[in-house]
């Protein structure tokens, strides 16, 4: 599919690259907004990925959105030569059940499963960020295993807690600050996806990965006084990759 | 002493607001930042800031303040009456205070925001990129949160306070409460029905009171699908003009998150927002259709004018 530009008001264009969630569809977006940020327009004022498209806000009193277009239109993702590169996959530490994951039975009720095959599948492989969006830090990951997709509570809780590992229909993801919703919470991480106070404040991007490592009560106790301490580095692997 | 300015009363909900965090919506930061742009801006020209420099932003009921040093001071926006040691003064233009004079604004009775600047701007924190508070996320502004009593914000030094300045009588906005937006039509129109998008362009929508700095709900005609409402989650920008299933409009603000999941059927142009900005709950609105040229020359417009809307005082 050749890349659809459209309006989104007067201050922004979507770049249109797929109708659909999938790996190869994100990784034209990853691409598209790469070559367009190595361009640096003057008058662009960010550049924004989902799951399909990149929206590319603008300043019109900088640029004319005419100009604006035929550059967009420029953009040649076909022909992308940088194949290589470097995946990264963030480690998050989680303490799965009891009063960290009080919907783990829940999950694994629902799916005719123990607790324990619950958090294998669940911290077996890595799941690919597609993109970051709904609060700071908030990950939306693909490739959840289907044996343990299960619906939103019925009832949304008052309060998750920053850090909440979660399952909702066939997403996972992490709470990165204390906020109502409706997930199945299946564990708790100590790792603070998003800090104001760090920098960066979010440790990965879209494109990069996140691994869930299953870790124990005195563990997570351990890890936690080490975060609040300020003594604790993130674990990031960084894989390189050579396409042919 | 440091200058700052002491507060007596927060008001119903006064935080500190700039342009926002344009540049980190990548990890799903929203921009935030000042509803009413063109008001803080017209502020910060009366004081002699740069336009983007964070002002208060009050909403609806005014704070009262008690300045420990002498300051220039202008008010904009949502009308309200405003008294300096129980003297009443003009809004929309600026004013010298004194050590231990306090400043007062009452309920608004048009409009809905204010907005305070003080020459020189607070001296508050910059956080990724911002001192908008993100109230959410409990960051920026003063301690990530809305004013409370007796917090003493600090204010920058200024070598010498500019002369006071005023808005000439024609530049001062009103803000009426049936107004007329202009919008772009938006990504998905095709998506909604023939009768629906007449109904959108023809009838009154009417805010609701479940809207903040967030989003604005409206009630009126439903905007009918023509199958769904859903979308695979996508950009969304202040203005931006969702429609859920029940067929109700949903505008973005502010403090919006990054990306929507709803058909948007429009968005309302960027010189228009201040109006936005200024709706109470029970307002309407009527949307009508242009091209983005035109929405483009119109907000060329309004910035032009803030560089010629001040005479002195």
């Amino acid at each position: 599919m050749k890349p659809i530009i459209e309006v989104n008001g007067d201050q922004s264009f979507l770049v249109r690259l797929g109708t659909e969630i999938s790996p190869v569809i994100h990784k034209r977006v990853k691409q598209y907004s790469q070559l367009l940020s190595e361009k640096k327009i003057e008058g662009v004022t960010s550049i924004t990925i989902s799951y399909t498209d990149v929206c590319v806000s603008y300043n019109p009193m900088v640029i004319n959105y005419k100009e604006l277009v035929k550059k967009l239109k420029s953009i040649d993702i076909e022909n992308y030569s940088n194949t290589s590169g470097s995946v990264k996959t963030l480690s998050i530490p989680v303490c799965y059940g009891g009063n960290y994951g009080p919907d783990l039975n829940i999950v694994a009720g629902h799916n005719k499963l123990s607790p324990e095959e619950v958090i294998r599948l669940h911290s077996e492989t890595p799941y690919l960020i597609y993109m970051l969006g709904f609060s700071p830090g908030f990950v939306y990951l693909g490739g959840l295993n289907q044996a343990i997709e299960t619906p939103r509570k019925e009832v949304p809780r008052q309060k998750i807690e920053a850090g909440a590992v979660g399952i909702a229909g066939n997403q996972t993801g992490v709470y990165p600050i204390s906020s109502p919703g409706g997930w199945q919470i299946i564990g708790q991480t100590p790792v603070k996806m998003f800090d104001p106070q760090r920098t960066p404040p979010v440790l990965i991007e879209s494109g990069d990965y996140i691994k869930f490592e299953p870790i124990s009560e005195s563990e997570y106790k351990r890890l936690e006084e080490a975060i609040s301490e300020g003594n604790y580095q993130p674990v990031i692997n960084t894989q390189l990759i050579n396409e042919e | 002493m440091k200058s700052s300015m002491h507060i007596i009363k927060p008001g119903l909900f006064s935080t500190f607001q700039d342009l926002g965090r344009v540049d980190s919506q990548n990890i799903g930061m929203p921009v935030g930042g000042v509803m009413d742009a063109y008001a803080m801006q017209m502020a910060n020209v009366l004081v002699g800031n740069q336009l983007g420099e964070a002002c208060l932003e009050t909403t609806m009921q005014g704070p009262a303040l008690r300045f420990n040093a002498p300051a220039l001071v202008a008010i904009t926006g949502g009308q309200c009456r405003v008294t300096l040691n129980d003297e009443e003064i003009s809004l929309n233009r600026s004013f010298l205070v004194n050590e231990g004079d306090v400043l007062e604004l009452a309920t608004v009775t048009e409009g809905l925001r204010s907005y305070l600047a003080v020459a020189g701007g607070f001296d508050i924190p910059m956080v990724m990129g911002s001192k908008s508070t993100y109230l959410r996320g409990g960051i920026g502004g003063w301690k990530g949160r809305a004013l409370l009593p007796d917090d003493v914000i600090p204010l920058n030094t200024v070598s010498a306070h500019p002369k006071p300045r005023k808005v000439k009588g024609g530049y001062i906005p009103r803000y009426p409460k049936t107004i007329k937006l202009r919008i772009i039509a938006g990504p998905e129109r095709t998506r909604f029905t023939k009768d629906g998008i007449y109904k959108f362009l023809t009838e009154t929508y009417e805010l609701s009171p479940q809207s903040d700095r967030m989003g604005y709900r409206f009630k009126g005609p439903c905007i009918g699908h023509q199958d769904n409402a859903d979308i695979i989650s996508s950009g969304v920008a202040m203005g931006t003009i969702q429609v859920p299933g029940e067929g109700q409009p949903i505008i973005m603000m502010a403090d919006r998150q990054t990306t929507g999941g709803y058909t948007r059927i429009a968005h309302v142009i960027a010189a228009d927002l201040y109006k936005l900005a200024q709706m109470k709950p029970g307002d309407k609105v009527r949307f009508v259709e242009v091209h983005l040229d035109e929405a483009h020359r119109l907000l060329r417009e309004q910035q032009a004018t803030l560089d010629t809307l001040c005479i002195d005082a």
